[in-house]
């Protein structure tokens, strides 16, 4: 500090010496009078923002770790199966022979990725026009009291647990479709019913915070071009809110990829390969959550069951990159 | 045809989608609800769960839904905004950062029950926490950083650029103008976030059987020493919460009551959230006003 | 108003750590992990003998059979329970724990109750569990396909009725179910199906259970083996178990759990039993 404030003292010492404006009196602000400390600390406003960015540093610090370790643990699980027990890691993902009690040539999933494919992508597909549909109604159509209430409602289906759903869609949505197309009404068409309620939520809510985040004077300016409420919305407000209504969809679909018990109900719950949108079959998560309580850790058959997570961790990534490259490409 | 029909076209469509929706909402809550509510009673709120006979209420697991609820929200809350923060006003633009948004994007497709497992391995067993409501609180917290992170930052990024200009010209730090002026304008966006996260912390089952458990202890509600073993604030006793008890009942319950007992929870359950939602929604109202002086 | 947010985040940490640094002093406590049918019996026992002993401290999860087992051989747990024997299980080594027999559930076949079957041979039911009979019809019933429900691989009631139904044979490809609960509402409410149950969860007038060879699911019969299909349940301890684990086993094995809370729940008594049956499914008279 006192070779510091040493250099000041010159500093000024020069700025005197050599000042070229005499009203300006340097002199009374020598350098004694110069709080050095204050000057070659740094400041109130650059410690807050040291304290507020380790703050945020931290957290996600925190929230790497966490990542890291759950997919470390899901990944060493997972791929046990493949190093340890020595399954063909193509026979894995073609095969449709799931019986991993039975030994090492019995772990075929491709029946369940088909199927937890299928699921997924149908229910995304049927839910977004509804979820946007509801998103601008209730931010480009009705007053903000009955959308506030509509939303509130909304996001109630979040809170109801999945065997509630289950059971909902085993006692109405089954027989209905039992009746309207034969068979025994367990299916890909009824998990995608009711995923559809489940995700419905999730997509409508984030797809609302997008529509809100485009700024108002994109709609005015819109409109004062002569565009209808339509165009407004279909040129302009959807375009901006692509990127996020994108993120809605992916979080709307791992939730319906992620979904177990309610699947598990009305989907019958058997792996085969679907042949039809009402045939019963399985999905990933589906087997992963029956199976899980009755098989011994470190064992083929729970090992089988982690390569599931980590397949559907993997899938999971899939489908993220290609809604990301979608919107990349609709947004040019 | 022309822009004008087209509009009204458009109009028609979404208004019809809507009423979908609204009937699909009306359908489940009014089954949940009629079918529910008249059973519940003082008597169902206020005495503990039976395991094998008829006529158990649901005491402890409604204090223990709203418990794990408190904590988990303690626990997850400052993490996500942290993160939030971080990805939204720290992070650079670059391949770091879509990496971890896309991790933690991907986290959240993971199936609840392998979060349990995870939970049951580190916590219950590792970290020696056993079946317990923090193993519980912790387990969800894993399960829900994922999409309230994700949430706060969209709140976050909604925010006009303009309000953190006037905050940086008016000298503050970037910290202070994150405080001061851009998470008070993102409150109500936060607050949905907190909302769908709580809804499904209410709702969620697969990830606690495995580390809250699915069987509670005796329970003393008078006991406010959060050390003793059978307080009601005790974090290390196990738990049952609403949702693992309607699935339980469903199951592998014997009760002969069952679908009664279960209607009536699932009832209590959407009412809770109910109550819940509008409460979070007025507080974050009032403070959202405190703090930004909009009327 | 956020001042101090850094020193309420530290505040808030150190509570956390203070709170569970402050609790881990349960050493009497007993945990109880495994089969959800075991898990019935084991929270109602556990909170009688609470009561009578305020000291102890019974925790009780279901998880599954697979868990139970492959957690008391871990040490994770103090009592693992298990609807099947240990020694069915890969990588679980029986030699290291001990079984405790506790008491005797039965199974039933269940069918839809419109399909007018009351009664089928153990071969029939074989067949249809092997896919080779697929019509009621074939076994005198309505004309009307059959839907088989079967319960989860490797879950107790499964594996029970596999080795004693099907003897070794491989069962067609059909949905699993992995909860009594589920099984139950899926065959009342599914035209053509057929599964089967615990004894416990049968007791419902929508439900039309079966007979097999004409011998009806009663828990008489299962004492002398008559019925065949029922299974024990297992608590199983790493060893031999301490002093604590012992004293709870024996009031499980005692005159009020066995004569009192046992048969209540619906299951049958170990005391009951006329006969014995060992891992390999042999069934030697007692006495």
């Amino acid at each position: 500090m006192s070779k510091n404030t040493e250099d000041l003292k010159q500093v000024v010492d020069q700025a005197i010496a050599e000042q070229k404006v005499p009203h300006v009196k340097l002199k009374k602000m020598g350098p004694n009078d110069v709080d050095v400390d204050k000057l070659t600390k740094p400041s109130k406003e650059t410690r807050q923002e040291y304290w507020g960015k380790g703050l945020t540093y931290f957290a996600i610090g925190l929230i790497i770790v966490l990542v890291v370790s759950i997919i470390g643990f899901v990944g060493a699980h997972g791929l046990a199966t493949f190093f340890n027990d020595h399954v063909n890691i193509f026979h894995f993902l073609t095969s449709t022979d799931w019986d991993p009690g039975d030994g090492k040539n019995h772990v075929g999933a491709a029946a369940m990725i088909v199927t937890s494919f299928s699921v997924t992508l149908l229910a995304a597909l049927v839910a977004t026009p509804f979820a946007i549909a509801v998103a601008l109604f209730m931010t480009e159509y009705t007053s903000k009291k009955d959308a506030q209430f509509l939303q509130s409602v909304m996001e109630l289906l979040v809170g109801i647990p999945s065997v509630v759903y289950g059971f909902l869609g085993l006692t109405v949505i089954v027989p209905v479709i039992r009746n309207i197309f034969g068979g025994t009404g367990f299916g890909i068409l009824a998990a995608t019913l009711v995923l559809f309620v489940m995700v419905l939520p999730t997509i409508t809510s984030l797809t609302v915070d997008a529509l809100k985040a485009v700024p108002k004077h994109f709609r005015q300016a819109s409109a004062a071009l002569g565009a209808t409420h339509w165009q407004t919305i279909y040129k302009v407000v959807l375009r901006v809110a692509t990127p996020r209504i994108l993120t809605a969809i992916i979080f709307g679909m791992a939730r319906a990829f992620g979904e177990a018990l309610a699947v598990q109900m009305v989907i019958g719950n058997a792996v085969l390969m679907p042949y039809n949108l009402v045939s019963p079959s399985a999905t990933l998560t589906s087997q992963l959550t029956s199976q899980m309580g009755n098989t011994v850790m470190g064992t083929l058959p729970n090992n089988a069951l982690w390569s599931l997570a980590l397949l559907l961790l993997i899938m999971s990534l899939v489908f993220n990159f290609l809604v990301r490259l979608v919107g990349k490409k609709g947004q040019k | 045809m022309n822009a004008k029909s087209r509009d009204k076209l458009a109009t028609i469509i979404i208004h019809i989608l809507v009423a979908i929706v609204v009937l699909i909402l009306a359908g489940i809550l009014g089954n949940i609800l009629i079918t529910g509510v008249p059973h519940l009673s003082w008597h169902f709120l206020t005495s503990e769960a039976s395991s094998y006979k008829a006529g158990g209420g649901v005491r402890d697991q409604l204090f223990n839904s709203l418990y794990l609820l408190v904590l988990t929200t303690i626990i997850s809350l400052p993490i996500a905004l942290g993160a939030a923060i971080y990805l939204s006003e720290y992070a650079k633009d670059n391949w770091i950062t879509s990496l971890i948004r896309t991790t933690i994007e991907i986290l959240s497709s993971l199936p609840s029950i392998v979060v349990g497992l995870f939970g049951y391995l580190l916590f219950v067993v590792q970290f020696g926490f056993g079946f317990s409501i923090i193993s519980g609180a912790l387990a969800l917290t894993f399960f829900n950083l994922p999409i309230l992170t994700s949430n706060i930052e969209q709140a976050i990024q909604g925010v006009p650029q303009a309000q953190r200009e006037a905050g940086l010209a008016l000298g503050l730090s970037n910290w202070k103008t994150i405080r001061g002026i851009v998470l008070p304008a993102a409150l109500p966006g936060i607050l949905t976030g907190l909302i769908l996260s709580a809804g499904r912390i209410f709702g969620e089952a697969a990830a606690l059987i495995y580390t809250a458990g699915q069987s509670g202890s005796t329970v003393d509600y008078s006991n406010w020493n959060p050390f003793s073993p059978t307080s009601f604030l005790n974090v290390m006793r196990p738990a049952e919460t609403l949702a693992v008890h309607i699935w339980k009942v469903n199951t592998e319950g014997i009760i002969s009551d069952a679908t009664i007992v279960s209607a009536a929870t699932s009832a209590l359950l959407v009412i809770v959230v109910i109550l819940f939602n509008l409460g979070a929604r007025y507080l974050g109202n009032k403070l959202y006003q405190k703090l930004t002086a909009a009327k | 108003m956020h001042k101090h947010l850094g020193v309420k985040i530290v505040g808030i940490l150190f509570l956390a750590v203070f709170f569970l640094t402050g609790c881990k002093n349960n050493n009497s406590k007993i945990t109880v992990v495994g089969s959800s049918a075991m898990q019935l019996l084991a929270e109602q026992a556990g909170n009688d003998y609470r009561l009578a002993h305020p000291s102890s401290n019974i925790v009780v999860q279901g998880g599954g059979s697979g868990t139970g087992l492959s957690q008391v051989q871990a040490g994770a747990v103090e009592i693992g329970t298990s609807d099947v024997f240990a020694e069915t299980q890969k990588g679980i080594n029986a030699k290291k724990l001990k079984n405790h027999l506790i008491a005797v559930v039965g199974i039933v076949p269940i069918v839809n109750k419109n399909v007018g079957i009351k009664n089928l041979s153990t071969e029939q039911l074989k067949k249809i569990f092997t896919g080779k009979i697929t019509n009621w019809k074939q076994v005198g019933g309505k004309d009307e396909p059959i839907t088989v429900i079967n319960r989860s691989k490797g879950s107790g009631t499964r594996t029970s009725f596999e080795d004693i139904v099907l003897k070794g044979q491989k069962p067609i490809r059909s949905q699993e179910q992995d909860s009594n609960g589920a099984v139950k509402k899926i065959v009342n409410s599914t035209p053509g199906t057929i599964s089967y149950i615990s004894f416990p969860y049968a007791n419902d007038k929508h439900i039309q259970k079966l007979d097999i060879d004409h011998v009806k699911p009663t828990n008489k019969n299962i004492t002398t083996n008559k019925w065949k299909l029922w299974s024990y349940e297992h608590m199983y301890t790493k060893g031999k178990p301490t002093k604590k684990v012992a004293a709870f086993i024996n009031y499980m094995l005692g005159k009020k759990v066995q004569k009192d809370l046992i048969p209540e729940i619906g299951y049958l008594s170990i005391n009951d039993m006329k006969v014995m049956r060992d891992s390999n499914n042999k069934v030697t008279k007692i006495g």
